[in-house]
This record gives C-alpha cells, structure tokens and sequence, in this order.
C-alpha cells in the first residue's frame, strides 16, 4: 500500500491552508493510500495544531523539540529523514519553505522528486502520472514519477480542493524521540518584517498593475495617469521591484502583498502563479498583453491583445472624457 | 574567495510565444530565442561584488550542450574569471537529480567556498541547488537575497512570503540559491562579449568527471516529462476585438458596470 505523508506548515497556532488540500492531492495520487499528517515544532502551538490535524488526517504524527520550534528546513530536513519510513512519498509546499525543505529531502531519502505539481492522474504500477507547467505558466507538462523507492513532491497552494469539515478522527503520535541528531549548519537568527511603504495597495478596490511589459521606467508614467483617471494607484509585479522601479510595498504576489481589489487592471503582465498569489477575494480582471498566447488570459475576465504602451494613453484620454 | 555558479541556458519567456510542435509532445524549438537563467545574472552578480569585496575568482559552469558555451561567455563578459562547459551525450534527459549529480562530480574535483545557484530556471522547479548541497553534504539556504561575508561563515537573508526576510547564519562551505533583487546585475554589450570570445573554456563529459553513464541522463531519470499539453481551463477571458476606440468602448462599459470607474 502506498504511504503518504503530508508536512503541515503552520505559524502562530494555525496550520497552513494547504493542509485541508493535501487529502485532496493524496486521494488523487492512489484513493487506498494511507495518509499521516507530520508536524515539527515545540510547544503549545505544535500540540493546538497537531490536535486540530486529527479532523483532517487518521493518523498525525508530532516532533516536539525546542530546535524545531522556528522552521529551519536544515533542521526540519533531518527530523524528517529520521521518522518518515523509506519508500514512501512526503507531500510538502511548494512555498519558501518546501523551495528550501523538499530537494535535499529527496537526496537524503533516496527519492524522487518532483516540485510544484498542479494535479495527479494517479499511479500505475510504480509510477505516478503527474501534471505541472513550465515557463512561467506558459506551457503545462505531464510528468512521470517513479514512485518504487519513494518519492518527494510539492504540490501547488491552491490547486486542490479544500476539504470541508472533520472528515477523520484521527489520533496524535509523538515521535519525537526518533527524530535524532539535530545539529545544524545553518542557525536561525531572526524574521525582518517587509518595509511598509509610501502607498497601501491592499486598500484599494481598483488597482492598475504593470509588469515587464511596461518595458521602460520612463514608461511608468504612463501607468500613473491611468491609475489618477481611474481615482486609485499604481500595482506592480516582481520584476518591476526588483528593477528599483517601484518600491517593494507596491508588489503584488506571494512575496509581496495580498490584495484584494473589486478590478485588477493587469497591464503586461504574463500571470504567474506567484503573482497571482497575491490576488485575493476573486476580482475582475481586465488583462492587456501584447502576446495572445500569456497565460494572464486564462485567468483575466477581459482580455485585450495590445501594446500597453499605446493602449494606456487611449484608454486614460477616453475616461478622463466622460 | 573561491565561488561557482551554476547557470543555464534557457529559452526567453520575454522573447518568445510558446507553441507546441506539430506532434505535441514538444515545444516548437526551432525559433526560440534563448539567453542567461534571470535568475543566474544576479547570482553572477553578487559572486562578482564578493570576489570585488573580499578576493578570490568566481568561476561559471553549466550543464548543456555545445551552444550553452555562449551563456558562459555572456558571464565571463560581466565578470566571471573562468567558465566549466559539462557535455557529454549521456547527460540527455538528466532529471534534476542527474543535473546536480553531474555538476557534484566536477566541484569535488576543485575547491570552493561558496557554490550558488539560481533559485529557480526555465522549469520552475528550483531543484539543483538543493539536491547539490545535500549530495555534497554542505549546508543550503535558497531564496537568498542578502549576503553578509564574515570568517568562516556568511549572514544570509532568505526571502519568505510577504517579502519577509528571514536572517540566518550559515558555515562555509555552503550552497545558496539566489533571489531576483538581490542587486541590479551589471549590463553586458557586445563589446564586453567580445572580449572574452578568445577565452578557451574547458569541456569535461561524463568520463573527464568519472560517472557512471546509466546513473544520468534519461536512464537515471527517475521524473520523466511524457509531453506538453494545453490545459482546459474554462472559458478564459472574453476576448475584446475591434478597433481601438471600440474596445475601449466595450472595456469603459464593463469597467463600469464593475464598480472600476
Ligand atoms: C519564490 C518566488 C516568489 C515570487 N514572488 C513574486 C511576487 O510576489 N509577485 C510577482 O509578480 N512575481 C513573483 N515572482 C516572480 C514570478 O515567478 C514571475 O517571474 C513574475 O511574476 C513575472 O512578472 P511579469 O509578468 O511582469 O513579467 P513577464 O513574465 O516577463 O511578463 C511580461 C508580460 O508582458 C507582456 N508584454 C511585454 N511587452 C508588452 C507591451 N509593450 N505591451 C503589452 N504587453 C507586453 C509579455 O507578453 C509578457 O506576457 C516570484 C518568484 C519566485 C521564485
Ligand atoms: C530535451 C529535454 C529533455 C528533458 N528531459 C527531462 C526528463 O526526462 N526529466 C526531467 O526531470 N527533466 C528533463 N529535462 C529537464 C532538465 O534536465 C533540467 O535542466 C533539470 O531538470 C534542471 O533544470 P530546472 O529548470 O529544473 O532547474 P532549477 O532547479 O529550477 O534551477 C535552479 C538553478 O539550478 C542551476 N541549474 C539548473 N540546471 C542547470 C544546468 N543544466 N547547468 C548548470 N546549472 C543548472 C542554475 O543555477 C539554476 O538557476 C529535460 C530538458 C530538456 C531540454
């Protein structure tokens, strides 16, 4: 029988959303397969969540020890290489933390590995058919995993269903006394809290978000009338941070804010899942892209092939002209 | 000093529309435009301004075929004192594990203090450096977009969600993936590549490295891509056509209706 176990990231008491969409990933991956909840940490938080786990999973295993207790994946890695049975398959996110955890967890269990997976289609004989994309979203793939000696595999926040309610009673285990030597190379030090900056875009119910697509930041301009003809401010994805453009306070996605606009106006942006991470409360999404093909399409409400570049001017002059 | 980084040769999301070939079970290849991993140019970057900071040399080493020379060049060209090419026939179809395996043949055959990675590449898998650090039992920290040099050991910020930073310590030897942001990777001309296109680069296959052929390349791939597809994902956005004026017409009106104007 397949094993399955689910790592539950969780902060101040609380489990990670992606906790209620692991059971949906693991019926996916093999309907008979068993499937265990593993939690790191210490303290009371780790008991609070470990407890509300045995709604969700039949079984929940807990590793209490005060050097879990902030998740330094060098340190959780090693717990888990310990406790976890050889051969079976660990589901993680694939977030910061499972980008940090899950490949070198995949090395030390002699696994295979496959990251950021968006859907299963199940297993034959000892092999999982998996589907994920390439590109930045631009191009899907299915995904073959060799599952005989186990595999290691992060799967998308978001991309499976939640389960509703307590849908098990399942009990706590404490293995903590097989997690092992915890020594660690790596020693955390402390969170720096993000910068607060100049504007508050998860106020606003209208946004206008460029990306790379604004090409130049003279450009930005541009940008800035559209957003004082619509009365709101200007959005940003990544890139145009991480160019100085714009300040990091102004990025949308899951590195940056959540927002939670009534229309989000995506100009040249091409939709990553990250960026779209950070778009909450199902807007109206109106997307301008020079490419017809940009992922941003299959998500966006509205969707207008255009240089932003022309297209923002003519569209600011026609509101300010109503 | 000594720094390697790890770069691949990608197609440009930037630059390119994305099909299918006419049997759909790959990429139409012909007409891609490929350039640097974004992601490796700031991982280039900062190995640069440390060697410029402390002493020592950054060295570039790719995996890939005979073009993914020019991706060592464009490297060299911002700063990089030496380029490893690792080719061989029998790396084809490496998964990520075979990648890493190859390029942990090569970096015990040198010395380093400090091996980076991008944090992720074309694929989005962000998986190499990862599996490097724990196949070469070195310490990891992926994400980093800071990095403080001290004795023995370096302070790293890792990007967490929220734009967060999480600070930690971490001994040397170690392997870092790197962040966007982390700095503002210096431009590269034509002129600048051109200066360094006399340079020789050493290509090593899988017997220079000493691995065994079958524990890379498609045999020892144990994640296999089957094919592309295009996924059925609903309706997708209402296209709005015609000419200019009258989809900004069509788009005021939904605007409003929507509560955006
Ligand atoms: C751990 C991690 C966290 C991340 N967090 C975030 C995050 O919080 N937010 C975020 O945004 N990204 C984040 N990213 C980056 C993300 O993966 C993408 O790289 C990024 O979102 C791409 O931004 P973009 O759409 O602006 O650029 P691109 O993907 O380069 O897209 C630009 C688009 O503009 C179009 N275009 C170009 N010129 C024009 C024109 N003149 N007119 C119209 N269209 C044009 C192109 O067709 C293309 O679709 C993160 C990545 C990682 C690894
Ligand atoms: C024709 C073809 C067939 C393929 N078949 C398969 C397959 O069957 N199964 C499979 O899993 N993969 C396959 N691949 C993918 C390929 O092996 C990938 O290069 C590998 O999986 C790692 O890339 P990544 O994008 O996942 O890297 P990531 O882990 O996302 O990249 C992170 C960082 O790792 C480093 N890095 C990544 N790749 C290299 C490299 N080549 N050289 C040096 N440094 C590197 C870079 O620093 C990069 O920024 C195929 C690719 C091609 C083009």
């Amino acid at each position: 029988m397949t094993q399955i176990f689910a790592y539950i990231p969780f902060s101040n008491g609380v489990a990670e959303d992606v906790a209620m969409e692991f059971p949906t990933a693991a019926a996916k991956i093999d309907k008979g397969a068993s499937l265990t909840a593993v939690l790191t940490g210490s303290g009371a938080d780790l008991d609070k969540v470990a407890n509300d786990m045995t709604g969700l999973y039949a079984e929940v295993i807990k590793i209490n020890h005060n050097d879990l207790a902030y998740p330094n994946a060098e340190v959780v890695r090693k717990a888990l290489v310990n406790v976890i049975p050889a051969g079976s398959i660990v589901l993680a996110p694939h977030n910061t933390f499972g980008m940090d955890l899950a490949p070198g967890l995949s090395v030390k269990m002699n696994a295979s590995y496959a990251a950021d997976i968006v859907d299963f289609a199940g297993v034959e004989g000892t092999v999982l058919k998996a589907s994920r994309q390439e590109l930045g979203g631009a191009v899907s793939t299915h995904v073959a995993i060799d599952i005989a000696s186990g595999a290691v595999i992060t799967i998308r926040p978001g991309s499976f269903a939640p389960v509703e309610g307590k849908t098990a009673s399942g009990a706590v285990v404490d293995k903590s006394a097989n997690a092992g030597d915890l020594s660690a190379k790596r020693k955390f030090l402390e969170v720096v809290q993000a910068e607060v900056g100049d504007v508050d875009i998860t106020k606003a119910d209208v946004l206008v978000s460029i990306g790379r697509g604004i090409e130049e930041q003279e450009n930005i301009e541009i940008a800035e009338e559209l957003a004082k003809a619509m009365k709101t401010v200007v959005s940003c994805s990544r890139p145009i941070v991480d160019a100085k453009w714009l300040e990091k306070g102004r990025q949308v996605g899951t590195s940056g804010k959540t927002v939670k606009p009534k229309v989000y106006m995506a100009m040249g942006i091409s939709g990553s899942f990250q960026h779209l991470g950070g778009l909450k409360g199902n807007p109206f999404i109106v997307a301008v892209n020079k490419n017809p093909k940009a992922p941003i399409f299959q998500v966006a409400d509205v969707g207008i092939v255009a240089n932003i570049i022309e297209f923002m001017p003519e569209l600011t002059s026609a509101i300010n002209d109503l | 000093m000594e720094i390697l980084v790890c770069v691949k040769r990608v197609p440009d999301t930037a630059e390119n529309e994305f099909e299918l070939n006419g049997a759909g079970n790959d990429l139409d290849r012909d007409d891609l435009v490929y350039s640097v991993n974004e992601w490796d140019n700031y991982a280039v970057e900062e190995a640069i301004q440390i060697v410029d900071k402390v002493g020592g040399n950054v060295t570039v080493i790719t995996v890939g075929d005979s073009e993914s020379e020019e991706v060592l060049r464009r490297e060299m060209a911002m700063g990089a004192n030496n380029g490893i090419l690792l080719s061989d026939d029998a790396f084809e179809g490496s998964d990520g594990k075979g990648i890493a395996a190859i390029l942990k043949a090569e970096i015990e055959k040198g010395k380093y203090d400090l091996i980076l990675t991008g944090a992720q590449a074309d694929e989005g898998a962000g998986q190499v450096g990862g599996m490097l650090a724990a196949m070469l039992d070195l310490p990891y920290a992926s994400l980093v977009n800071k990095i403080e040099v001290g004795e023995g050991k370096i302070k790293v910020g890792r990007e967490i969600e929220g734009g967060n930073q999480e600070m930690n310590e971490i001994s040397l030897p170690c392997v870092l993936s790197i962040q966007t942001g982390i700095n503002e990777p210096r431009y590269v001309g034509i002129r600048g590549i051109r200066k360094v296109a006399g340079v020789e680069i050493p290509v090593k296959s899988a017997s220079d490295l000493g691995i065994a052929a079958d524990s890379i390349g498609k045999a020892g791939a144990k994640t296999k891509r089957i094919d592309y597809f295009v996924p059925d994902l609903g309706a997708g956005a209402e296209m709005l056509e015609g000419s200019t004026d009258e989809i900004i017409a069509k788009l005021i009106e939904k605007l409003k209706a929507k509560g955006g104007l």
